[in-house]
């Protein structure tokens, strides 16, 4: 069989491992795009605070995903709570870092601007500071979003849902004549996913960065 | 929701005693500054870098909380009261502008309006009533963004978002520091017409003396930790400068700012015999040698200054009146400065201009001899003002210093 046939045959199989790989990924970015924004929101006014939230989830990142995936198997057990937990833990690095950067990088003038024209500090973050840093944290999410693509594969480890199934299926068949179609379409599925996303992050940042600060 | 008083007239601003000490510093940054802002009033705080005007003028809307004394503002002390509410109420206006560059002119200048609650149409109107105010076509403006903006253009959107929700107080934090100086003296030139219409108190910080001349009605000259060095109008300060650092602010040169000034209205000016082209020659001639002077104007169809005839003119051009004399080149209206006056009269080769009026018919005519006499006299005026008040300053600080019992030793007057 070769990989065009693979294909056809197994094409139900393989669109429900996308959907859920790509509903997998999705959601943990919901969360982790809420928990990280907040994260920043909450420390970036103070220096320790946030270069503590920067470095927490960068030391996160240093953790080997299979590894992460292991150590929360006895905790929380098989199957999609542990590739919920570790695809959000993984995303926030870039989320907190670009949130916490672009809140910073709001000129101080236009703060104070606003703040002499009589905005309530709540009004000030949501209507002059969070549009301001959206930018950047629209990066942040992009950046989030392809590497969760790839951690995401490494869920099937523990059981999770995806095209991650496909490629440790190939894996463990080595040598077998679909070994090599399965890992090859499982790989080539991320990609297709993630460019996917990519394009819809262009989109929405076309939709909802302002035109006056558009690039 | 508080109400804004739909009123054009300003409030009172009374800083009593006014202080800001921040910690680890042992000297307060601004000392004890006591000063009154009469309603409708423009007062410029004017001082070198790091005086603390600019704290000063923060504590009022309280962008920098005060750590003693009292504000109130249309005499109701607002030390204590919520700032943003404070904030909703005085308007301010700051460098480079500061709009948010995330929203649209409209959106910029509908903020205040919008947080105090304003209906839709309203605010919609207002916004068209305000970019008219300050010179920019609503049409044209209305969706542009910020940074489609010159820095002048900028500017007068940050100055209509100021006075967007019809705030009694307007404070404004050096507002023409970042734009050139063509564009500066433009909106200066705007500031003074709006004031004229609007009539808000307005403090106005910046550093250029020049700037505090042409705006204030008065003027405090502030030194280190916002003392008042001299709290008068623009006049007194030129003419009698409270001590050597008043003068050193001032610089070289004060009586001519001081020309500045005065307008030709303020002065005599006198008549001058005139024809018109439509006059016979003859009576031209008679009149010619008939008025004392030696010299004639000669006046258009329209009453318009022409010429200036001497006697021998019309002999030499053979009666001929296009020939004849030498043409007018530079006339003042009455609203001209003495300064421009002066230029006029200095450039001219017989050291005397036109003045018209409106449409630019002859009303009279300014030279050296009046000018010098006018001048004389405005200066002396203003010394003996300047005399007086200077005085009450120090009988106002006199009292301080006793009432305080410290005795603040670097008070001491020249």
């Amino acid at each position: 069989m070769n990989f065009w046939e693979y294909l056809g045959n197994r094409h139900q199989q393989l669109l429900t491992d996308a959907y859920q790989h790509a509903s997998a990924v999705f959601q943990c970015m919901v969360v982790a795009t809420l928990l990280g924004v907040l994260i920043g929101v909450v420390t970036y006014r103070t220096a320790w605070a946030g270069n503590l939230a920067t470095m927490a989830t960068s030391t996160i990142l240093t953790i080997p995903s299979l590894a992460m995936i292991g150590l929360l198997i006895p905790i929380v057990g098989l199957g999609v709570p542990p590739t919920v937990i570790a695809l959000t833990l993984y995303g926030l690095l870039p989320i907190v870092r670009n949130a916490i950067v672009g809140l910073r990088g709001v000129d101080p003038s236009l703060v104070d601007a606003a703040k002499g024209i009589g905005m309530s500090r709540p009004a000030r973050l949501l209507r002059v500071e969070l549009p301001l840093a959206w930018p950047p944290i629209l990066t942040g999410i992009r950046v989030s979003t392809q590497m969760l693509m790839g951690i995401a594969a490494i869920a099937a480890y523990a059981s999770g849902p995806g095209l991650g199934n496909e490629i440790f299926r190939g894996i463990g068949s080595l040598g077998s004549k679909n070994a090599l179609n399965q890992v090859l379409a499982g790989t080539l599925g991320i990609i297709v996913l993630a460019l996917l996303f990519d394009a819809a992050y262009v989109l929405i940042g076309r939709l909802t960065i302002p035109r006056g600060i558009r690039a | 929701m508080p109400e804004t008083a739909g009123t054009a007239t300003g409030a009172t601003i009374e800083l009593e005693n006014l202080t800001k000490r921040y910690p680890g510093n042992p000297n307060p940054s601004v000392d004890n500054v006591n000063m009154e802002i009469k309603a409708g009033e423009i007062v410029i705080f004017v001082g070198p870098s790091g005086c603390g005007k600019s704290t000063t003028l923060k504590m009022i809307n309280r962008l920098i909380e005060p750590t003693g004394g009292r504000i109130r503002i249309g005499g109701e002390d607002v030390t204590d009261m919520d700032p943003v509410k404070l904030r909703r109420k005085v308007g301010y206006a700051i460098q480079s502008a500061g709009l948010f560059p995330h929203m649209t002119v409209a959106q910029n200048i509908a903020l205040v309006p919008k947080m105090v609650g304003w209906s839709k149409s309203r605010i919609k109107n207002r916004v068209e009533e305000l970019l008219d105010l300050v010179g920019l076509d609503p049409g044209e403006f209305h969706g542009r963004y910020p940074r489609q903006l010159s820095g002048g253009q900028q500017q007068r959107v940050g100055v209509a978002r100021a006075l967007a929700a019809d705030p009694p107080v307007l404070l404004m934090d050096e507002p023409f520091g970042a734009v050139d100086p063509i564009t500066r003296d433009h909106l200066q030139d705007e500031l003074i017409r709006l004031q004229h219409e609007l009539h808000k108190t307005i403090v106005f910080v910046t550093h250029d003396f020049d700037e505090a001349i042409k705006l204030g009605d008065r003027i405090a000259v502030l030194r280190e930790r916002s003392h008042i060095a001299q709290f008068d109008t623009p006049e007194a300060i030129l003419t009698n400068p409270a001590d050597d650092f008043v003068s050193g602010f001032v610089g070289a040169g004060a009586a001519l700012k001081r020309l500045n000034l005065s307008r030709v209205r303020d002065v005599e000016i006198t008549d001058y015999p005139t024809v018109t082209v439509d006059d016979p020659l003859q009576e031209i001639f008679n009149k010619l040698r008939g008025s004392g002077t030696n010299e004639i104007l000669l006046l258009d169809k329209r009453r318009r200054p022409y010429k200036w005839l001497r006697r021998g003119d019309l002999m030499r051009a053979r009666g001929s009146l296009a020939r004849a004399g030498t043409l007018v080149h530079d006339t003042v209206t009455r609203d001209a400065t003495l300064r421009d006056a002066l230029e006029a009269v200095l450039t001219d080769n017989a050291g005397r201009v036109a003045v018209t009026g409106r449409r630019g018919e002859y009303e009279g005519v300014v030279d050296m001899e009046t000018l010098m006499n006018s001048v004389h006299e405005l200066l002396e005026a203003d010394r003996l003002e300047a005399m007086e008040h200077q005085h009450e300053l120090e009988e106002a600080r006199a009292a301080q210093t006793h009432a305080e019992q410290e005795g603040d030793g670097g008070e001491a007057k020249a």
